[in-house]
């Protein structure tokens, strides 16, 4: 039993099921993700989490006690709104004293707990101001403070920081992260965007269409992704998804990929993969495994060389993107920026195959080395 | 008073501006006009009136015909002045715009945050009653006030008109609270808020603009009401606007045009004033209301 336990929860809207037999079991002091693309349900789960949907079928529970039914007031989490949230007929000190106050906490009490969360989120210069007066990083901060300052069991956190322009988002990013090392608590994040994701989380999980697609440590998600939307929608540039065909040769399976007119024999890294003799599969691989010869990974036992052409270059400061046809797709390489690369050229790549993924073409779950 | 005509940065010649303002300016003339003769002539002894010359400036000012007017002109058979009358209507007034505009407030509440089945149709039937001709409820509505004990007093006059203001003021604030963000409503209710406290606390505090709008349109309509003041009020609710058809209608002899112009512009008044002080908060709210509605 975890700390916040998810079991078999369903949500439907008339007859249409938009989440599937959900079941997270969250510990205590985790920093939860859920992430997919808009329409995944991922805020239905967390609305649900709160109380402000309806659970259709399944259990919540939050330390062993089922919440299914209880008023969002009385479940002792506290939640962070896209858009803030914050009232705008009252100031910062109102805002944040609010929940306190309707829970019947007395003035004195509430101003020291209002202190306390002013000091850490450093918000005390304007505690005066309406919302309206704010910035938007600072609204977020208020935001946050009104959430802290009730000491809930679990933070949800509804995509808080998509309306904050990309600079500031990474800061407040850092500040939530070390908000949570500092305060030990459960947190729910809702959020779209992956990178925000793997930075983070304790765990991901990842969903689309309802369905909860996998759920792990961010290492875990990043490299052995359960299918391929997971692997596609985890990293940036996303994972190389590239059909392949298995040979076996004296005992070795190898991946074959064509390019160009020409084919490339990748050897796996997993011997089991000799069940697969004669058969389409799906290659993945990330953009930083595929790279120059010299930017190779040392450490790894399986590289492999592809001579490929190169068709666009894409130089990113730090590194080098590259674009060429791989398997009739479109693949990416991540290069050194000082490899020198020209588009046109038929350049030697390096490709890591101990950190391949093989995927089955028909049910796109990954194949188990 | 409510654009400034800088804000539109059209560069036009010299004569069509020229051209256009002499237009504005005649239709001003043309619209301050009858209040121009009201207000002269409430200033005239009567026989400047009877003698011609509607249109001349006052060569004795006296203000005995407003003075009249108000306390001791005969209005039916009680030589009263439209004082008594006046405060009927006061009386009337105050309480149904509140009442209405608090209950059409709530109900926008309910349509928008707290929805239910059928609650679009519900709302419907609410917008209904806007398009309702006041004739038609005459007779139903003078038995469901003397079933309630309730004719011919002022508190049933003011019943009447909140229940024909609900559907404006639903109207009004249910638009107004749509595009109200419902994630502030999630919020207080996470900490814990009740329905009311959300109300009281969050959504009232937020309702400015429109609470005007409905004040103004409530205090303007039910002042101005002749038809339910004439209907179901007896000599003793009269509002003020029957109280000044009796005035004009009612003489001993001679009629005295200026009494009769010095009491249009006491009844006039308070609606007057209502626009002058909440006015520039009028368009404001009714563009908030209807346009994201």
């Amino acid at each position: 039993m975890g700390f916040l336990d998810i079991d078999n929860v369903t949500k439907s809207y008339g007859t249409i099921e938009v989440l599937h037999e959900i079941n997270i079991s969250v510990q205590e002091g985790e920093f939860l993700v859920l992430v997919g693309p808009s329409g995944c349900g991922k805020s239905t789960l967390l609305n649900m989490i709160a109380g402000l949907e309806n659970i259709t079928s399944g259990e919540i529970r939050i330390r062993d006690k089922v919440i299914n039914g209880v008023h969002p007031s009385k479940r002792n989490i506290a939640m962070v709104f896209q858009s803030y949230a914050l009232y705008p007929n009252m100031t910062v000190e109102q805002n944040i004293t609010f929940g306190l106050e309707m829970h019947g906490v007395a003035k004195p009490k509430r101003d020291k707990a209002m202190n306390k969360v002013a000091d850490l989120l450093q918000i005390k210069q304007f505690l005066n101001r309406k919302p309206g007066q704010l910035s938007g990083g600072q609204r977020q901060r208020v935001a946050m403070g009104r959430a802290l300052v009730r000491d809930p069991d679990v933070f949800l956190f509804d995509e808080p920081l998509s309306n904050l322009d990309a600079k500031l988002r990474v800061d407040m990013r850092t500040e939530i992260k070390k908000l949570h090392q500092n305060l030990a608590t459960t947190m729910v994040y809702v959020t779209h965007d992956q990178i925000e994701a793997m930075t983070l989380s304790s765990r991901i999980a990842v969903m689309s269409d309802g369905i909860l697609q996998q759920l792990g440590t961010p290492q875990q998600i990043y490299d052995q992704p359960a299918n391929t939307f997971v692997a596609t929608f985890m990293g940036s540039p996303a994972m190389n998804v590239l059909p392949a065909t298995v040979h076996v040769l004296n005992g070795q399976p190898f991946a074959e990929v064509q390019h160009n007119g020409n084919s490339t024999r990748l050897p796996f890294n997993q011997p089991n993969m000799s069940a697969w003799k004669g058969q389409e599969i799906l290659l993945g691989i990330r953009p930083e495994t595929i790279t120059d010869i010299e930017g190779a990974d040392r450490k790894s036992n399986s590289i492999a060389t592809l001579i490929n052409k190169i068709d666009v270059i894409e130089p990113a400061g730090s590194d080098t993107f590259i674009s060429m046809n791989l398997g009739g797709r479109d693949v990416i390489a991540r290069m050194r920026s000082d490899a020198e690369v020209r588009a046109g050229l038929e350049f030697p790549f390096a490709v890591n195959m101990e950190k391949a993924v093989v995927f089955d073409p028909k049910t796109e779950q990954c194949i188990k080395p | 008073m409510l654009t400034t005509s800088q804000e539109i940065a059209i560069q036009t010649g010299r004569l069509p501006r020229t051209l256009i303002y002499l237009v504005l300016l005649l239709f001003t003339l043309f619209y301050l006009l009858p209040l121009y003769v009201m207000l002269i002539n409430s200033v005239k002894p009567l026989p400047e009136i009877t003698g011609g010359g509607m249109m001349n400036m006052p060569q004795i000012f006296t203000l005995e015909p407003w003075l009249k007017a108000w306390s001791s002109a005969q209005i039916g058979v009680e030589p009263t002045g439209l004082k008594p009358y006046f405060w009927n209507s006061i009386k009337m007034v105050v309480p149904a715009v509140i009442v209405s505009t608090i209950l059409g407030a709530l109900n926008g509440y309910v349509l928008t945050k707290w929805r239910f089945k059928y609650d679009t149709i519900l709302f419907g039937l609410m917008l209904f009653s806007c398009f309702i001709p006041f004739q038609i409820v005459l007779i139903p509505m003078a038995r469901m006030l003397g079933l309630m004990g309730l004719s011919g007093t002022t508190w049933g006059l003011a019943l009447v008109h909140v229940v024909y203001g609900i559907g404006f003021t639903t109207l009004y604030f249910r638009n107004y609270y749509a595009v109200f963000p419902t994630e502030l409503i999630h919020a207080a209710q996470i900490d814990g808020a009740g329905f009311f406290q959300i109300f009281w606390r969050i959504l009232l505090p937020s309702s400015g603009p429109i609470a005007v709008v409905s004040i103004i349109w409530q205090f303007t309509n039910i002042w101005n009401d002749f038809l339910f003041g004439a209907s179901f009020a007896d000599a003793n609710s009269q509002p003020m606007t029957v109280a000044l058809n009796n005035l004009v209608q009612s003489s001993t002899g001679v009629k005295e045009y200026n009494i009769h112009f010095a009491g249009a512009i006491i009844a006039a008044l308070p609606t007057l004033l209502v626009y002058i002080v909440a006015g520039r908060y009028f368009v404001r709210g009714l563009m908030a209301g209807s346009v994201k509605g």
